[in-house]
């Protein structure tokens, strides 16, 4: 059982707590009806599918309720972050740099 | 006592004799015993036949990694075990041990013919075998795979035992308790650290408990380990013993199964038999030692071939004689010491054979000083006896030719191939493992977890290297944790220290493909196989392995995989490192599902929801379904009366007069706040700004794909204010996709949710007496078809409690559903249930309240629908606010697939009979006699006898459905095919007449 940090309650809590939501950072337009077929297509299903880190959203389901971001090496299995819903994306080479 | 038994040696008790039977013969051993080491002192070395040739095997080891000895052990009535090994079983009086995987008897076994057609048992050959032809598969081949396959025979009663389940934080774990274990727990606990100690065996000692001729700090090595067992007591450590760690995860998490009861004779029955603790660890240090390799020879696997650490073993630990006279083999010094030991202890030592042809000096001068032949250079080329070794042959190896046999009389061999480090744990992190040239096996090289690895699992040897290895290991995992210590320094005297060399198939002048060179005990898999999974054409380790099922039996390959790794590397032609090694997975021992369960068995196995009138339900006589996690009453049966005359009963009476149902589970959600319409607006299909507080609506909840995800009738209460009601099912669901909106698409929405579901009990009453048995207890509101329409809500009281009265209808009647707090459900229940009784009020479960939804055409979703079914699709193409800028699911409802022609659509189907009631999740045809497979159109989503349309009635999901109308359709079955003519899906009262007062 992975320890998971939530950025909200500012704990490192047992993963029973958290459910998994997906790959991060992928925005619903703002304005569905003016995007293609292919721009809702990929909204809808297309995901990067990484060997390697991975964002992604988990929520804190049996503690604060809150959605949050990480980035998962899909790897190792191991967290490299985990960060607010409106930090900004941080970037994998700092992220690399410092997990070293 | 048997002339094995050396009097007063080992750590057995000598004045506790126990008797337990071993298949039906009483055996006496003594407290402290396993099944095999009382065995073995009264001369019994076979204990069990084979998995795949039953060929006679006796315990090959005095461990948990024991491949042969697997027995079925009884304790009275539901606690039978199969595989236990016989090497781990401790004895108490009273015991029943019978050997497995014989027949009639472990002496005489009829399977053992396979022993003599072994050349058609090869590698890989269940997939050679059974290949063709195709017809004998069910007949020949599965009956005869399903009764050769498996080991031992599945106890057939419920388990009465219980098991526990616990989590455990500790600073620092050490795994194992042997020499580096215990020196490691000295050195953390004295720095301060909460420290946890583990060992799968009885007592802590591990291998010193094999060496008491050894000497720690000038004491006896026993006394040693007393003296520390009591000094970690004292200082706060948890030590734990019969507790084995099976496995190792993420951030130090590491799964012990503590085994409470098997050893006693009569438990309290209180104490749970086997206790699975979670261990959560800031330090793991695994200090699990080295297992015995065999050597790779014909005839390596008769009873009396055995590792000689584990005879060691069973004469100092044990106090037995695994012989009277003994022949060794060995690639290594330990072997050498067992000698001297059983040599010392009266076992006549015929003949040490050395691999290697110059042996330590020391070892030979002590050898000679004891009158023991050696035999430097040699190899063994096999054995003979047929239920006991009786005879080893022996050949000289100069360079690389075998000379001329010798036939030397024995009836105990015992081998050493070296010693493996134990990496399995290791191995579970996804620590990587280099390969040492010197060693000729792997150790760890990088860690994955905060841990440290000492002793023997890193490929030391020798107990004063390894003691101040565990030390140093155990002060650097105190360091990791800010303390500041020392590591003692250890002094040992009479030490065994040793080396050794690796092989593969010892080197034999016989036709080396006629030899039975067993590498792995358990699965019957000879060094021939792997040799031949090579030749046709295995090249991956892992293929080599599953061609073979080397290393797949319940003993993970603990013995077998570096020996059958370095005779596929010399098949392949490529050295080990290049090879490498399969992976380790859990449990490091066989484990009981039991241990795994927990409580989680019974009625604990999950949860069980019951609404704040269950209780009635249950009292009234209800037939039960679950639904999710809920239990629903069902029907309601009368005296005699089946489901099918209950459900019918029932619907009659609603729609006569009056029924009533416990509407509870249905799931509710208060949005609440400034945005609450708009944030209505974004998540439903229909419009809700001018939805005047008072008023209610069907909702309709899609995903963004624009498939249906939910349901449900949602009031506003005020401005601000909705209570929305979900499916059963969804509630959960449905309230996680609103957070999820709400929180991370438009965070600025100032909107709260609330679960309400268990807040509320919620009774629905449906019928032409519905408002008539309910208007007497409101207060407040004015219940006139004028003041409260259909389609109503109002916060008022009912029975004296605080309501919200909805008047809605899921059955086509006239409807209320009353949600009062859980705490009065029940008894306004009773005060309605009473009142009615003047109308011949009916209670009614869902499987009417299925049927009376099903007659109006309301679909259920998850039923009618399945993740794939638009609005449109359903019929409810009504319920989308087309003005509305955007809703979840907008969009996707204008994809091209979505908007296709020939969408599977929801319709209604009536039998042409007018009597056969349809099968749920029938397929449908459009032509019968089309050849098969046949082009299914579509599925029966929801099928009943109607009461109310005198028919069975139907509805299903029909490509082009609504383009059918009146058309034939087909349901082929089993025995017959069924025609069907497709309709609309409102089966009574089309025109809602019934809906007003
Ligand atoms: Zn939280």
């Amino acid at each position: 059982m992975l320890l998971i940090h939530c950025p909200y309650c500012n704990q490192t809590l047992p993963e029973a707590e958290f459910t998994y939501a997906g790959e991060a950072h992928i925005a619903r337009p703002s304005d569905p009806s003016s995007v293609s077929d292919e721009e809702w297509r990929d909204f809808l299903f297309i995901r990067t599918n990484v060997k390697g880190p991975h964002y992604e959203r988990w929520r804190h389901f049996h503690g604060c309720g809150r959605y949050f971001n990480a980035v998962r090496d899909t790897v190792s299995d191991r967290f490299l972050i985990t960060y607010k819903t409106d930090d900004p994306r941080p970037e994998l080479s700092k992220l690399l740099e410092k997990s070293k | 006592m048997s002339s094995f038994r050396v009097s007063g040696r080992g750590r057995v008790d000598h004045t506790q004799p126990i008797q337990f039977t071993f298949d039906g013969k009483k055996i006496k051993g003594f407290k402290g015993d396993t099944v095999a080491s009382a065995l073995l002192a009264n001369g019994i070395h076979l204990m069990g036949r084979s998995f795949k040739y039953h060929r006679p095997r006796g315990a090959v080891t005095a461990g948990s990694e024991e491949p042969n000895a697997l027995v079925g052990t009884r304790r009275g009535p539901g606690r039978f075990e199969p595989n236990t090994r016989a090497t781990v079983q401790e004895i108490w009086d009273g015991l029943q041990v019978n050997s497995q995987n014989r027949y009639p008897s472990l002496s005489f076994d009829i399977g053992a013919i396979n022993d003599k057609a072994y050349m058609l048992f090869s590698a890989g050959f269940y997939y050679k075998t059974f290949m063709w032809p195709k017809s004998f598969w069910d007949k020949v081949y599965e009956p005869f795979i399903r009764a050769a396959a498996g080991l031992g025979v599945s106890p057939t009663e419920p388990d009465p035992d219980h098991y526990a389940s616990r989590y455990l934080h500790t600073d620092v774990l050490i795994i194992g308790a042997g020499p580096a274990g215990l020196a490691a727990a000295v050195s953390a606990a004295r720095a301060g650290s909460r420290v946890t100690l583990v060992d799968e065996n009885p007592e802590a000692g591990g291998s010193l408990l094999s060496e008491p001729s050894a000497m720690i700090e000038d004491m006896p090595a026993w006394d040693w380990v007393a003296k520390t067992v009591a000094e970690l007591k004292e200082l706060g450590v948890k030590v734990m013993t019969r507790t084995t760690a099976i496995g190792y995860y993420h951030q130090n998490m590491v799964g012990l199964c503590e085994k409470l009861t098997d050893h006693l004779a009569s438990p309290d029955g209180e104490t749970p038999r086997e206790r699975m603790w979670r261990v959560r660890a800031k330090q793991v240090v695994l200090a699990q030692g080295a297992l015995e390799k065999p050597l790779v020879f014909d005839g390596n696997d008769r009873p009396g071939v055995m590792l000689a650490g584990s005879a060691q073993t069973y004469l100092n630990r044990y106090g037995v004689r695994v012989g009277n006279k003994a022949v060794i083999v060995t690639s290594h010094d330990s072997a050498w010491y067992a000698a001297f030991d059983l040599a010392d202890a009266g076992t006549t030592i015929a003949a040490i054979i050395d691999t290697r042809a110059e042996p330590n000096g020391d070892l030979v001068a002590e050898a000679t000083k004891r009158g023991i032949r050696i035999m430097a250079g040699h190899t063994v080329t096999g054995t003979e006896g047929r239920l006991r070794i009786k005879s080893v042959r022996v050949n000289p190896i100069t360079g690389s030719s075998v000379g001329a046999a010798e036939v030397i009389v024995c009836d105990c061999l015992l081998m050493s191939g070296g010693w493996t480090p134990s990496l399995h744990l290791f191995s579970h992190t996804k620590g990587t493992l280099k390969w040492d040239e010197e060693r000729q096996t792997f150790l760890p090289d990088h860690k994955a977890e905060e841990c440290e690895i000492a002793g023997a699992g890193r490929g030391l040897w020798g107990i004063e290297a390894v003691l101040n290895d565990g030390a140093e290991m155990g002060a650097a995992a105190a360091k990791s944790l800010g303390k500041t210590t020392k590591a003692a320094s250890y002094g040992v005297a009479n030490d065994r220290p040793g080396t050794g060399v690796s092989h593969k198939e010892l080197p034999t002048d016989l036709d080396a493909g006629k030899a039975r060179a067993f590498v792995d005990y358990q699965n019957d898999v000879t060094a021939k196989d792997l040799r031949l999974a090579v030749r046709e054409g295995m090249r991956s380790i892992e293929h080599v392995k599953r061609y073979t099922t080397n290393g797949m039996a319940t003993d993970q390959g603990k013995m077998s995989n570096i020996n059958g790794l370095n005779i596929a590397s010399d098949a392949l032609g490529v050295p080990q490192p290049k090879v490498g090694l399969t992976t380790f997975r859990p449990p490091y021992t066989p484990t009981t599902f039991g241990a795994f369960c927990g409580y989680h068995k019974g009625s604990h196995f999950e949860v069980t929801r019951k609404t704040p009138i269950d209780s009635w339900a249950e009292e009234n006589g209800a037939a039960y379904e679950p639904v999710s996690l809920w239990r629903r009453a069902w029907y309601f049966p009368k005296d005699g009366e089946d489901m099918h005359a209950a459900v019918s009963r029932e619907c009659r009476a609603t729609r006569a007069s009056v029924g009533i149902f416990d509407a509870s589970t249905l799931g509710k959600i208060e949005v609440v706040g400034p945005d609450a319409v708009e944030f209505m607006n974004r998540m439903y299909t229909n419009p809700w700004t001018k939805l005047a507080p008072g008023r209610a609506r069907y909702g309709l909840l899609l995903g963004d794909d624009g498939f249906i995800r939910d349901d449900g009738v949602i009031g506003r209460l005020a401005d601000d204010r909705f209570h929305v009601t979900t499916t059963t099912g969804g509630a959960a669901r449905v309230l996680n996709m609103m957070e999820d909106y709400l929180q991370t698409e438009w965070p600025d929405l100032d909107v709260w949710l609330t679960s309400t579901t268990e807040q509320w009990a919620t009774i629905a009453l449906n019928g032409p007496n519905a408002r008539k048995v309910l208007e007497p207890f409101v207060e407040g509101l004015d219940m006139s078809d004028e003041a409260f329409p259909h389609m109503s809500v109002a916060e008022c009281r009912v029975g004296g409690f605080p309501a919200r009265l909805f008047r809605i209808s899921f059955t086509g009647e006239v409807g209320f559903e009353v949600n009062v707090p859980a705490h009065a459900g029940r008894a306004l229940w009773e005060m309605l249930f009473e009142a009615g009784k003047k109308y011949d009020i009916c209670p009614y479960g869902t499987e009417t309240m299925h049927v009376l939804r099903a007659e109006k055409g309301y679909i259920i979703v998850g039923q009618d629908t399945d993740g794939t079914v638009t609005p449109h699709d359903a019929g409810l193409g009504w319920a989308i606010g087309k003005m509305k800028p955007d809703f979840v699911g907008k969009r996707g409802l204008a994809r091209p697939d979505l908007v296709a022609e020939g969408r599977k659509q929801l319709i209604g189907l009536l039998t042409k009979d007018g009597k056969t009631k349809l099968e749920e999740g029938a397929q449908i045809v459009l032509d019968p006699n089309q050849p098969k497979p046949m082009k299914m159109v579509g599925h029966v989503t929801s099928s009943y006898h109607s009461d109310a349309a005198g028919r069975p009635i139907a509805m299903a999901l029909l490509e082009d459905g609504f383009n059918r109308m009146g058309e034939t359709i087909y349901i082929p079955m089993p025995d017959r095919v069924i025609k069907a003519t497709v309709t609309g899906t409102v089966f009574f009262d089309p025109e809602g007449a019934r809906l007003k007062l």
